[in-house]
């Protein structure tokens, strides 16, 4: 696992335990009722196409810092605690995790709202490409329009 | 010099993930873009497509964007991941 610099972000081959990042967030916190998780798993098909597998490329580097940018800007307009981000790099097959976002707070609105936020924002800043493998053999993804316009409404 | 990074399609389709170039006369990044694009045709056809981004040192920035001697220029197809 590359050092990093930033202990709420990790870019990472090894799957995680949605447990233990849990048990992470809630350690010593007692000033948190809420804990809200994301996790984004590869799906079997992807428009119409049964997928076998995706590999996952990042540009190590601006990756993290993006992600510090995304979860700063979170802080400044929600009352959140602890955040933590964990995205998947390498191959991936059908069913395996491959992000993670986790974000506590006080009162559920704001882990929901922040949480949310930082999804929306992953997907259209962070420099991650996934290439899937197919029937139909392999191919880049492009970028969903929807993404942006998901991003947009914040 | 200007270090010059590529990712993914683009990567691929360039067969190249890394090159530098010397940094005289290269004051932003449309005109490092017209650099490589000069390489070749099958290069020019790749730098031609508008939804590349771009970012020097980390940093999603415009065409107009300065760059300096020591950057890290970066171009990528619209990013997929999550």
């Amino acid at each position: 696992m590359p050092i990093t610099e930033h202990p709420e972000i990790s870019i990472q081959t090894a799957d995680f335990s949605l447990a233990d990042e849990v048990a992470l967030l809630e350690q010593d916190n007692a000033v948190d009722g809420a804990v809200v998780t994301f996790t984004g798993r590869v799906r079997n098909q992807n428009e119409g196409k049964s997928v076998t597998s995706l590999t996952l490329e990042h540009y190590p580097g601006m990756t993290e810092k993006s992600l510090a940018s995304i979860i700063s800007q979170a802080k400044q307009r929600w009352r959140i605690g602890r955040v933590k981000v964990i995205h998947r790099v390498g191959e991936l097959f059908i069913g395996d995790q491959i992000v993670f976002v986790g974000v506590t707070s006080k009162h559920r609105k704001d882990a929901y709202a922040a949480n949310e936020f930082i999804m929306d924002y992953l997907k259209i800043k962070a420099p991650f490409w996934k290439k899937e493998t197919s029937e139909a053999g392999e191919n880049w993804l492009d970028a969903k329009g929807s993404d942006e316009d998901k991003a947009a409404q914040w | 010099m200007i270090k010059v990074v590529f990712f993914a399609a683009l990567r691929e389709q360039l067969n190249c993930s890394e090159l530098s170039l010397p940094s005289e006369h290269l004051t932003t990044v449309a005109q490092v873009k017209a650099v490589l694009a000069a390489k070749s045709e099958q290069w020019q056809q790749l730098f031609a497509n508008g939804s590349l981004l771009a970012a020097v040192n980390h940093q999603m920035v415009n065409n107009d964007f300065a760059v300096n001697a020591g950057d890290e220029v970066a171009f990528f197809p619209p990013v997929t991941g999550g």
